[in-house]
């Protein structure tokens, strides 16, 4: 590279042929062990739970491992507490998505404009995103809980429960608990992103907008909202795949109960490989999540394009 | 006309202070149980501080529990995998930000792609695979699952960050004779020093907080991380509120330091790895 840059114009010599190979070998050599690490610990596990998928595999059966074609999916489409993971997915991702974006933007929207102990409210909002998941779902889960916690004694007095009882093990309430830890544990996340988005607005805009006689509500509708949109629309798309397989929170609070209410699909694989040790059904599973998740994820990506072409 | 601005103020300063309890009455509530003598947990059930307060819980969780063991199993993986992953991101994140090669694209593609298949997938394959490498129930197994899935999530993140540095400064040293992997070492390393302490922060949590690969990996005592050790606690002994919760605000101890180390960061750790939470 020395002498690129004392050459001057086209007739400089070309690099000997080792200095060539070095150069052109270097970004490889890079990203090699990262590359190798991926390879192995991620696509080579995946090309294999594609294939448990089609084989019984049991982990306390040594007498299993054969291949069983369909048969995975033909029980699978039998099968009632899948149709329920599914419906209980999209509820929870609809439900955690939705209000951990709102309360997100509300959020975002109040700490852009600067006041006095702005740096601090900001860092003990966005201290719930630090919170391992697990310990976020046990604190929650302890909240709910009657003899420890003070919520069910709020919602009783309040009139919103007839006594004050666990919601977690309620058929019909539970899967508001995880939602909330949820929410919780999710606002920062949005609230940061989209903070990020408000503060790059240019501000002579809004001067702008108010000396034409824009009030506020017109101002959000016509320069706020136009210039968070692609924004928005990114975060809620990574997002909502990122909710939909997170199953920490389940796992850690209900485990997918009471009577499979809160089970949703990735709670689901993981329970049947976790606690039935069951491989070959888990990994039929995780392909049908999978299939639909792609068709979501080609969305994301036509949409990256866009926006990349845009810019 | 006064009046208005005043109150819509108000109304944003109450606003902010609503968030701010939401946001750490769950955590606060925690520390309370966990300071409360187990006489007075029932009868002051739902008041808002105990009328006495004890660390006894603490005691009993450091001298007389697995938990100390746990905490130590639990940084051993999320140190070395945080450091591992820093070397190996900041050499393909270089990669990325200052080559253009053949095949970059698809290496990029496949990265994104890690960050959008569901992890749990892996659950079964990966335990299947190092079941007879002998690297199940073994922290080198967590480091080694861990590393890989957040090398792809770090590369970007330091790439941003290696973005951020003129390659003037590279192409300088490069004409003074130096190679360009001594100038990545000696000049543009140091530079990015901060952005190295932010990914070492961003992975350490991840690490920290995994739960459901440690869950099936690990199944004894002795190699238990601290979720492990935690849900497995709270299962047998569900009555001692006081010292579930005990541990729990030592576990949260070193996320919230780490929180305190990368809070400038996050912005470009989250639009780095937008999907990694």
């Amino acid at each position: 590279m020395a002498y690129v840059a004392r050459q001057d114009g086209l007739h400089a010599r070309r690099p000997p042929l080792m200095k060539r190979i070095a150069d052109g070998a270097a970004p490889y050599l890079y990203s090699a062990p990262a590359l190798i690490l991926i390879v192995t610990v991620m696509l080579v596990p995946l090309a294999l739970g594609v294939s448990y998928a089609f084989r019984d595999i049991q982990l306390l059966n040594p007498f299993s491992g054969a291949f069983i074609g369909l048969d995975h999916f033909r029980a699978l489409s039998q099968d009632q507490a899948f149709y329920r993971a599914l419906r209980n997915t999209l509820w929870w991702t609809g439900a955690s998505v939705f209000l951990q974006f709102l309360l997100g933007l509300i959020l975002a929207l109040l700490l852009d404009k600067p006041f006095y102990g702005r740096g601090l409210a900001q860092a003990l909002v966005f201290l719930p995103w630090a919170v391992p998941s697990f310990l976020a779902g046990l604190n929650w889960s302890w909240l709910f809980n009657p003899v420890v916690g003070p919520l069910p004694h709020w919602f009783y007095a309040l009139g919103l429960m007839s006594e004050p009882s666990n919601i977690l093990s309620d058929p019909q309430l539970a899967m508001w608990g995880p939602i909330i830890a949820n929410v919780w544990w999710g606002i920062p996340f949005f609230a940061i992103t989209l903070l990020a988005a408000l503060q790059a607005i240019p501000r002579d805009l809004y001067e702008a907008a108010s000396i034409d006689g824009a009030g506020p509500v017109q101002r959000f509708l016509s320069i706020t909202l136009p210039f968070l949109a692609p924004t928005i629309a990114i975060t809620i798309l990574l997002r909502t795949v990122w909710i939909s397989n997170f199953a920490d929170l389940i796992i850690v609070m209900t485990n997918g109960g009471p009577a499979d209410r809160t089970q949703i699909v990735a709670s689901y694989i993981f329970t049947q490989a976790f606690k039935r040790l069951d491989f070959g059904y888990a990994s039929a599973i995780a392909l049908v999540l999978l299939a639909l998740l792609l068709a979501y994820s080609m969305l994301i990506v036509i949409l990256r394009q866009w926006l990349l072409s845009k810019d | 006309m006064r009046a208005k601005p005043i109150l819509l103020m108000t109304a944003h300063r109450l606003a902010i202070l609503a968030y701010i309890a939401f946001a750490l009455f769950p955590l606060y509530w925690l520390l309370k149980v966990a300071v409360t003598p187990n006489d007075l947990l029932y009868s002051e059930g739902i008041r808002l501080w105990p009328s006495r307060a004890t660390l006894d819980h603490f005691d009993f969780v450091l001298r007389h529990s697995a938990f100390p063991t746990f905490f130590k199993n639990s940084l051993i993986v999320s140190g070395s995998t945080a450091v591992i992953v820093t070397i190996l991101a900041s050499l393909s994140g270089y990669a990325l930000s200052r080559f253009n090669f053949r095949g970059k694209y698809w290496l990029v593609a496949l990265m994104l792609l890690t960050q959008m298949f569901p992890l749990v997938m892996l659950v079964a394959p990966i335990f299947k695979i190092l079941s007879p490498l002998g690297l199940t129930n073994s922290l080198t197994g967590l480091v080694i699952v861990y590393t890989a899935f957040n090398v792809p999530f770090a590369t970007f993140l330091m790439q941003s960050f290696f973005d951020g540095i003129p390659k003037d400064l590279e192409e300088a040293a490069m004409i003074d004779g130096a190679t360009q992997f001594v100038a990545f070492r000696q000049i543009i390393l140091p530079l990015t020093l901060p952005g190295i302490a932010a990914t070492l922060g961003f992975v350490f949590t991840a690490a920290w907080s995994e739960l459901l690969f440690s869950l099936m990996l690990i199944s004894g005592n002795d190699q238990a991380t601290f979720p492990v050790g935690l849900l497995s606690f709270v299962s047998k002994f569900s009555v001692d509120f006081g010292q579930m919760m005990a541990a729990g605000v030592l576990a949260l101890i070193p996320a919230c330091l780490f929180f305190l180390l990368i809070q400038r960061y996050l912005v470009q750790g989250l639009t780095a790895g937008a999907v990694k939470g």
